[in-house]
């Protein structure tokens, strides 16, 4: 028999495989970071994979000015909109799991069916109804329809949430004398903080990565930083390598969270694959 | 005992989210089937009834047919692709003692990036100059002595270009597909593999009849969620090559057609088929989790 400290070869190649996989995903950041870091001076395509020679911030400082009001309107559209989305979907998730009414089930599903349609099949209507209300073109127009769209993960997230609250919790409460409002209120908001934490990052998350709405239901002057870093990316006059630093400032708000609060993160992940 | 007030509040929190959606989703679908039925072709609205003659001329439309085209081999691939390494890499997981939540996080982390981000990124790791201006993997290979791998990448002749892009999405998504595969193994009750394994099942043998087959309701989920993101793929191809007809998918079409070239009635038929398509692969999988599930 072998010496115990040492690892059964089978083992050597998962982590062999493990690490040539984990390569491929970090390679993208990679070049990002260390082209970001290069001086212009430096910058060359034949030898875009060597490290730079110093650290510099020339090309951040280059997108930086480009993209500052940009990245600046995505957290006026992100925060908010990330914000009241939490609450309405609390709020529908509560009913729906612990007030059941006849077609409750039905309406659920008719809600959820909004987080799978392809926005496409409403984007004209979209712009009609936006411009009509006047609030084609800004910010508080973005908030109001990712606001809308958000609500079917939102309601499911929460819903599946309080449904795991047990009935005895519930009726101890009644027997109490709480009532709807009043179960909400001192049992369901403080049970359901972690589901804020989830509903919260994931909805920053996404509307911070959204390209669709923005480009079509904003001027120039609020467009989100997806939507500029697109524009740089298809300009011919803005070097590659601003580009590139350009799109890691895109990525860092997001890249933060996941660092910080991954755990959250990927429960939002999960329940949005439904029953996975 | 819930009181009829009680019942009435609780109406009440539902009702604004009820009709935002009633009205966003289902009114809005309406209103497009009726764009897609006119002859809207200009910048104001004209309802004049033109039957289907949008989707039977989108049916003879080569852009729209290549686009079809382009989707289906896309979702093949990116389907494929992402269920393949998203399995093998969870597998790996599994299997390991130590750095099992660090390789996870590492697969994980594209998914909270945008896919205008990944499409920048990629575009330049993808860029298919050579000779002087040679750069990105193509360089990488070209200085590892891997020159057999050099390719045009998403630049290659339709119809295999966009095969390509298939690449960076999986590069985005895969960690998901591992995420949910993890979770379905680690849910596989320890005393079901031993017991195999006391009946003289080998390491293949526990894989191939006790956990794959466990594994299919997490498959089939993948398969709707991926499913539906493919069928839809816009931004990272916009981000990737802009309206380069070689990659164009419908919801590109629909994009340019409707706000480039002002045929409102062209661009909401692209859009009703879209949803037509979406619905198809999501429909009966809500439709069977709503019957399946026990009250919740």
């Amino acid at each position: 028999m072998k010496a115990r400290s040492l690892p059964r070869p089978g083992t050597l190649l998962v982590y062999a495989l493990l690490i040539g996989f984990m390569l491929f995903y970090l390679l993208p950041i990679y070049l990002m970071f260390i082209t970001g870091l290069k001086s212009f001076a430096e910058v060359n395509l034949r030898t875009m994979w060597n490290l730079p020679a110093g650290i510099q911030f020339d090309n951040f400082a280059a997108a930086l000015e480009r993209l500052l009001p940009n990245l600046i309107n995505s957290l006026t559209l992100t925060i908010p909109a990330a914000i009241i989305s939490s609450i309405l979907g609390s709020l529908n998730g509560y009913v729906l799991s612990k007030w059941k009414f006849r077609g409750a089930n039905l309406i659920f599903t008719l809600v959820l069916f909004g987080m799978f349609i392809p926005y496409q099949s409403v984007l004209i209507p979209l712009v009609q109804f936006m411009q009509r209300l006047g609030l084609y073109g800004g910010i508080p127009g973005l908030i109001l329809v990712h606001v809308i769209y958000g609500i079917p993960i939102t309601t499911l997230i929460f819903r599946n949430y309080y449904a795991s609250v047990p009935g005895e919790v519930m009726a101890a409460a009644r027997i109490d004398g709480a009532d709807f409002l009043g179960i909400y209120r001192y049992i369901m908001i403080p049970l359901s903080l972690p589901g804020f934490v989830v509903v919260i990052i994931w909805q920053f998350t996404n509307i911070w990565n959204e390209f669709l709405f923005a480009v079509v239901l904003t001027n120039p002057a609020n467009w989100p930083i997806t939507v500029a870093l697109n524009n740089l990316a298809g300009s011919q006059i803005v070097e590659w390598n601003v580009q590139m630093a350009g799109a890691l400032l895109a990525a860092i708000p997001t890249l933060i969270v996941y660092v910080l609060l991954g755990r959250y993160f990927i429960r939002g992940l999960m329940a949005g694959a439904l029953k996975g | 005992m819930n009181t009829r007030q009680e019942k009435l509040l609780a109406f009440a929190f539902i009702t604004p989210s009820i009709i935002a959606i009633g009205i966003f989703v289902y009114g809005f679908i309406g209103w497009s089937l009726r764009v897609s039925l006119s002859s809207w072709r200009g910048l104001l609205p004209d309802y004049t009834w033109a039957g289907l003659s949008n989707f039977i001329g989108l049916f003879q439309d080569r852009r729209f047919l290549i686009d079809i085209q382009n989707t289906l081999i896309f979702t093949i691939f990116f389907l494929a692709a992402s269920l393949v390494i998203g399995l093998l890499l969870a597998i790996l997981i599994d299997r390991i003692k130590w750095a099992g939540n660090l390789f996870r996080g590492v697969f994980l982390f594209p998914m909270a990036v945008s896919f205008i981000v990944t499409g920048v990124a990629w575009r330049w790791l993808m860029n298919p100059a050579t000779g002087s201006r040679i750069s990105g993997l193509n360089l990488l290979f070209d200085n590892l002595g891997l020159d057999f791998l050099i390719n045009n990448w998403h630049t290659t002749a339709p119809p295999w270009g966009i095969a390509f892009v298939v690449i960076p999405a999986v590069w985005q998504m895969s960690g998901f597909t591992m995420a949910l595969y993890l979770s379905g193994i680690q849910s596989i009750p320890a005393e079901l593999r031993e017991s195999a394994k006391m009946d003289g099942a080998n390491e293949f043998q526990v894989f191939r009849y006790i956990i794959l087959p466990l594994l299919n309701p997490v498959t089939l989920s993948a398969v709707i969620i991926l499913g539906h993101i493919s069928l839809k793929i816009f931004d990272l191809i916009v981000a990737m090559s802009g309206k380069d007809l070689r990659l164009d998918v419908p919801s590109i079409y629909m994009w340019t057609t409707t706000f480039d070239g002002n045929n409102f009635a062209r661009g909401a038929a692209i859009g009703i088929l879209m949803l037509l398509g979406v619905a198809l692969l999501v429909v009966p999988y809500l439709i069977y989790t709503n019957r399946t599930e026990i009250d919740v």
